[in-house]
């Protein structure tokens, strides 16, 4: 049985995987990892089903132990990750030995995943391994945990691919809520000249987003009647702040949404560092499932943009070392080498 | 005039548009029992109906949220299905769902556990015994589950109870809390800040994601509230899981 031990844990760090459907009508939202196409490159990189449980570090550190010969891939918002003394290639899979102790530390911030061959077998609640911190499923993990592994089916590692972009804020593209029309013409289209910045203090439910000048607001005297909300949807709060809801959002509110955000560009927002400059575009909703189709076809073809990671052997210090921890390798050929 | 010409005249049924997957069917731009009635049974029979490609259904207090996945549909073929099931029926005088439940729920007011039972009695114009008296005699309905896990919102209180939420929140309200406003009583089921007024307290765990049955409550089911002291509660609370609930079929 293969097993990470986590040794050091820093706060934010999860078991997530796409998360729990069908319980909305009982009040739980879906949660799952909060940048899904991260989700997808890691599963690609490891050539397995992006169903399987990875860990999210939110913007945080980790340092773990490996029992048994393992393959990772590190995707998502880029951290330092050295092994055994060595760094390894962020965006790539690697194989690493029994013994290996791995660290990862923030370089920037947004949300990081370590995906594991054969995935991470934590125990199932209401058929899903995410945590959902907000509704007290699970956890955030602790110093000391141990966290069982799958049977891995595959064996190829050192592979690389390019991310899409999204680690440097941009457009974010909305369609219209059935609200949107409760709000003037001059906020909507304050909203869509307005250049926003994340508030420090976003999360899993959500993320508040901030501006130069006044908040943005209804007419008065509107009373909203509590009705679902979706992740994506921009929620206009007391203060006049947008708030963007996220995976682990409430399931239904009261407040106003001006917009809701396309599920595709969602991972730019989370991913955005605090610096980075974000703008609303509305597009028409014909527009919006073309994007969003095209961005799960995109998806699915993650594996064939594959190559293989090829680095300088100037820039490795230890080559056997590499060798060891990052060639194209199978589990028994690790015995064999040591 | 029906409940239904009166809906129609106001533009409900509505179908829109919600996030790039998915449907509101409202019924209403109030709540109101039959539009609450009316979101409750149009859900029931979506889920029957399983239009191609739905993925997930949903009722709020008036108003049915769906979700379809965009690789076995569109919001064409799901619009003209939706359209199809409205006009089965007048769904403002459908029946309440099946399998309904009354449950009779032990709840401590005042004091600790309720301290802003005063407070919330006074904005109604009761003093603090006819207040109580009022909540456990209403007779109250699962209107919605939502916002958080298993969390019921419970109507209506007598209209004396259409008290707002307060402006500030109140920084943390533990599990079970029984808190009210605009004629409703909702039930918390993680600790939580909340603009509502805490007047009461029961022991009941209503999401509970480590049992077979994790959420205790469906819209629908009838709730009666039976006041007991802070001590029985915390005696009831240490000793029986649910909290005191006992539930009864209704048909």
């Amino acid at each position: 049985m293969s097993d990470l031990i986590l040794h050091r844990v820093g706060p934010g760090v999860t078991v997530q995987d796409q998360g729990r459907q069908g319980y909305l009508a009982q009040g739980l939202s879906r949660g799952g990892a909060v940048d899904l196409l991260a989700l997808a490159e890691g599963a690609a990189l490891l050539g397995q089903e992006p169903e399987l449980a990875a860990l999210e570090i939110a913007g945080s550190f980790l340092t773990l132990e490996l029992t048994a010969p393992t393959r990772i891939a590190l995707t998502g918002a880029l951290m330092r990750a050295r092994c055994d003394g060595s760094d390894l290639a962020w965006y790539a899979s690697h194989t690493l030995p029994a013994g290996a102790m791995l660290e990862l530390s923030a370089a920037a911030g947004g949300y990081s995943y370590l995906h594991i061959g054969g995935g991470i077998e934590s125990e199932a609640v209401l058929g899903a391994r995410s945590a959902h911190l907000a509704a007290g499923v699970s956890g955030m993990l602790e110093n000391g945990a141990r966290l069982a592994i799958g049977a891995d089916a595959g064996s190829r590692s050192g592979m690389t691919l390019d991310p899409q972009p999204r680690f440097d804020g941009g457009r974010l593209r909305l369609v219209e809520t059935p609200q949107t029309h409760l709000f003037s013409q001059r906020q909507r289209e304050r909203l869509t000249r307005m250049t926003f910045h994340k508030d420090a203090r976003g999360n899993r439910m959500g993320q508040k987003l901030v501006c130069d000048g006044e908040g943005f607001k209804l007419e008065a005297g509107l009373r909203i009647l509590s009705e679902t909300i979706v992740p994506g949807d921009i929620q206009i709060t007391g203060d006049g702040a947008p708030f963007v809801l996220l995976a682990e959002c409430q399931t239904t509110g009261g407040y106003p949404r001006i917009g809701t955000v396309l599920p595709c560009d969602l991972p730019r927002l989370v991913q955005a560092p605090a610096s980075a400059a974000l703008q609303f575009e509305f597009v028409s909703l014909e527009e919006a499932v073309a994007l969003e189709r095209a961005e799960a076809a995109r998806r699915a073809e993650l594996p064939q943009q594959l190559r293989p990671l090829i680095r300088d052997p100037h820039d490795i210090r230890d080559l056997l070392a590499y060798q060891l921890i990052s060639g194209v390798t199978r589990g028994d050929d690790l015995e064999r080498k040591a | 005039m029906t409940h239904h010409a009166a809906a129609e005249s106001s533009g409900f049924p509505a179908i829109t548009a919600l996030g790039v997957d998915g449907f509101l069917v409202s019924f209403g731009a109030t709540l109101t029992e039959p539009a609450n009635r009316a979101a409750l049974a149009f859900r029931a029979a979506l889920e029957a109906a399983d239009p191609k490609g739905l993925a997930e259904t949903a009722p709020s207090l008036t108003s049915v949220y769906l979700r379809f996945d965009l690789a076995q549909t569109d919001h064409e073929a799901l619009r003209a299905a939706l359209e199809t099931l409205l006009d089965k029926r007048d769904w403002y005088d459908a029946p309440l769902p099946d399998g309904r439940r009354l449950w009779h729920v032990p709840a401590a007011f005042g004091d600790d556990h309720g301290p802003q039972l005063a407070d919330a009695a006074e904005l109604a114009g009761f003093d603090a015994a006819t207040a109580i008296g009022s909540i456990c005699n209403s007779p109250l309905r699962v209107q919605t589950i939502g916002f958080a896990p298993g969390q019921p919102y419970l109507g209506a209180l007598p209209e004396q109870w259409d008290i707002p939420r307060q402006t500030d929140l109140t920084p943390r309200v533990p599990e079970g809390a029984l808190v009210v406003a605009i004629r409703q009583v909702v039930l918390f089921s993680v600790t939580t800040p909340t603009g509502w007024r805490h007047v009461g307290q029961t022991a009941l765990r209503l999401f509970r994601p480590d049992q077979d049955t994790p959420f205790l409550l469906r819209p629908g089911d009838e709730v009666q509230f039976r006041q007991v002291s802070g001590a029985e509660l915390e005696t009831i609370r240490a000793n029986d899981p649910d909290g005191g609930a006992k539930a009864e079929a209704l048909r």
